[in-house]
């Protein structure tokens, strides 16, 4: 493992928080309680991730979010070797993974594929999603990161 | 109706360079930088840059064209244009800005131009030092996804699994950008030349782009000079006329955290074919063609979505002896590009496409009439044009 800490990366990345117009809140505090949530339609029923304020089929205004159901495939995948950040310099290398929802229009989310960094990855096989709860630091309030694993 | 054109109205006059350096070896302010490519370019035009009315530029470049104006002590101020959207995306873009100004009487003569110092203020290749991220970013830097190369190799790795494409189409592309420069005195790896086995040795950057596939990081600036073109032979050089331009993406290409409705492209495929129907051009008629590295994956798929190949053909079109001049079906990159001349967001090829046209390459490819620029493969938004000479007007 080329990560020996509590975190998949190392710590000092920068931490997510919620969009200050509001937007995706609902999502950074699902994953708090370990629940998965994609952006819905109320109106045509479709998913769509990234969130936005309306929905890119129909236009309306009126979403909501779903919890995610079932698991994930990998639709694409990189290992990185360069740190580009102070607190990558031990992370080296690391998997980032594009993961498809196949109960969700095939909607993705990018996550880090966990377990050994140099495993053969197969675009397709099937992913669980693993939350990773950060504690509070100095600078950023506690946060959950969603990474996958092969089933 | 009848069909609404620029093809043949502008020409570009004049083309110029400061001396292009690695990033934070420039000793000049990257203000000074456009100035000085703009006063080069006016001189290889033999214009009086006082003339000069208009500046077009892209990918948030720093450099006021009111400010420039006033450097340049310009008499009448007429356009001030940036095209949206990072990276280069915007560099061919800004071209046909600036013709559709010249070409509509918003101006006469029109400077495109692009100044970069990351030396200066800070480099692209690199994470932020920040302790938050918000929006978009939320969803890719927590992970280990913050650089370009880090953006762009998912994408590249769907399309060896949609197209059967191999890490031999990559390697050529960077190869034959290497070779291009190491007979063009200005390019940065002039006299750094790379072998194959260099390639193959090279450190993983991200998984697939080696170290080699991956654009450089410079200090510089570029700049070319458009007019109409009942007034481009007025001037010094042979006039290169505009063609055809075209900018723009596919559905949702701008989605967050990576849901472009089509992954694995370059972002050219409904932009080609609105430049080559601008331009009354068709793919097999183009004698050369810069092709924006990013990084080498991004050329692959360029080349595929231009029509110079095909997904099917691609891993035996894409070699290094087809990528050269002169002798390749399509020379590509020929002045060394942004991973051998300089990373100069792209103006570098556009300069490059003038100047195969007016037959001053430093690899000169035989009879070019239609050269093709293709701006800034898996951003949105992207550009395209195609200049060509007096021949095919």
């Amino acid at each position: 493992m080329a990560n020996p800490g509590a975190y998949y990366l190392g710590e000092g990345m920068p931490a997510p928080a919620p969009a200050i117009d509001g937007l995706d809140t609902e999502y950074w505090e699902g994953v708090k309680r370990h629940e998965l949530l994609v952006q819905n339609c109320n109106t045509c029923d479709r998913p769509q991730f990234g969130p936005e304020w309306n929905c890119h089929r129909c236009h309306s205004f009126d979403l909501g979010w779903k919890p995610v159901e079932g698991n994930g495939r990998i639709y694409s995948w990189e290992r990185v070797w360069h740190p580009v950040h102070p607190a990558l310099q031990d992370s080296c290398p690391y998997l980032v993974v594009l993961v498809e929802l196949p109960n969700h229009e095939n909607v993705r989310m990018v996550g880090n594929l966990v377990g050994d960094p140099m495993q053969t990855v197969e675009i397709g096989a099937e992913v669980r999603p693993v939350f990773e709860d950060h504690e509070a630091t100095e600078e950023t309030e506690p946060f959950t990161l969603v990474h996958w694993e092969v089933v | 109706m009848s069909k609404r054109t620029m093809r043949g109205e502008t020409a570009i006059i004049g083309v110029g360079e400061t001396t292009y350096y690695k990033r934070g070896r420039s000793p000049d302010a990257e203000f000074k930088l456009v100035i000085e490519a703009i006063l080069k370019a006016s001189a290889d035009a033999g214009i009086d840059p006082r003339e000069i009315d208009g500046f077009a530029s892209y990918s948030n470049d720093r450099n006021d064209p009111s400010r420039i104006a006033a450097a340049l002590d310009i008499k009448d101020l007429r356009f001030s244009n940036m095209e949206w959207g990072g990276g280069g995306g915007g560099g061919s873009a800004a071209c046909a800005h600036a013709a559709s100004a010249v070409a509509t009487g918003l101006a006469d003569t029109v400077v495109v131009f692009r100044g970069l110092a990351q030396g200066q203020f800070g480099r692209f290749g690199q994470g932020a030092r920040v302790p938050h991220v918000r929006g978009d970013q939320a969803y890719t830097a927590p992970y280990g996804l913050m650089s370009p190369a880090q953006s762009f190799a998912m994408r590249v790795h769907r399309l060896y699994e949609d197209h059967g494409i191999t890490q031999d189409t990559l390697k050529a592309c960077s190869l034959a950008s290497y070779h291009h420069a190491q007979n063009n005195p200005r390019a940065v790896m002039y006299g750094r030349p790379l072998t194959p086995e260099d390639y193959d040795q090279s450190r993983w950057i991200v998984e697939p782009f080696h170290l080699f596939d991956c654009c450089q990081e410079n200090d510089g600036a570029a700049a070319m000079i458009f007019v109409s073109a009942d007034r481009a032979k007025d001037y010094a050089k042979t006039p290169v006329y505009f063609l055809g331009g075209a900018v723009g993406s596919g559905n949702r290409a701008g989605s967050g955290a990576h849901n472009a409705t089509d992954y694995a492209t370059s972002n050219f495929k409904t932009v080609a074919p609105r430049m080559y129907d601008m331009a009354e051009v068709k793919p097999e008629e183009v004698d050369v063609a810069q092709v924006y590295e990013n990084f080498t994956g991004g050329v692959v798929m360029s080349i595929i979505e231009h029509g110079l190949t095909t997904y099917e053909e691609a891993n035996e079109f894409i070699t290094f002896d087809n990528l050269v001049a002169p002798s390749g079906k399509m020379p590509i990159n020929t002045s060394g590009g942004n991973l051998a001349e300089c990373y100069m967001h792209g103006l570098e090829l556009n300069i490059e496409a003038v100047r195969q046209v007016r037959g001053e390459s430093c690899n000169q490819v035989d009879d070019v009439n239609v050269s093709l620029v293709a701006s800034g493969p898996m951003v949105t938004p992207v550009s395209d044009m195609i200049v060509g000479s007096e021949a095919v007007l």
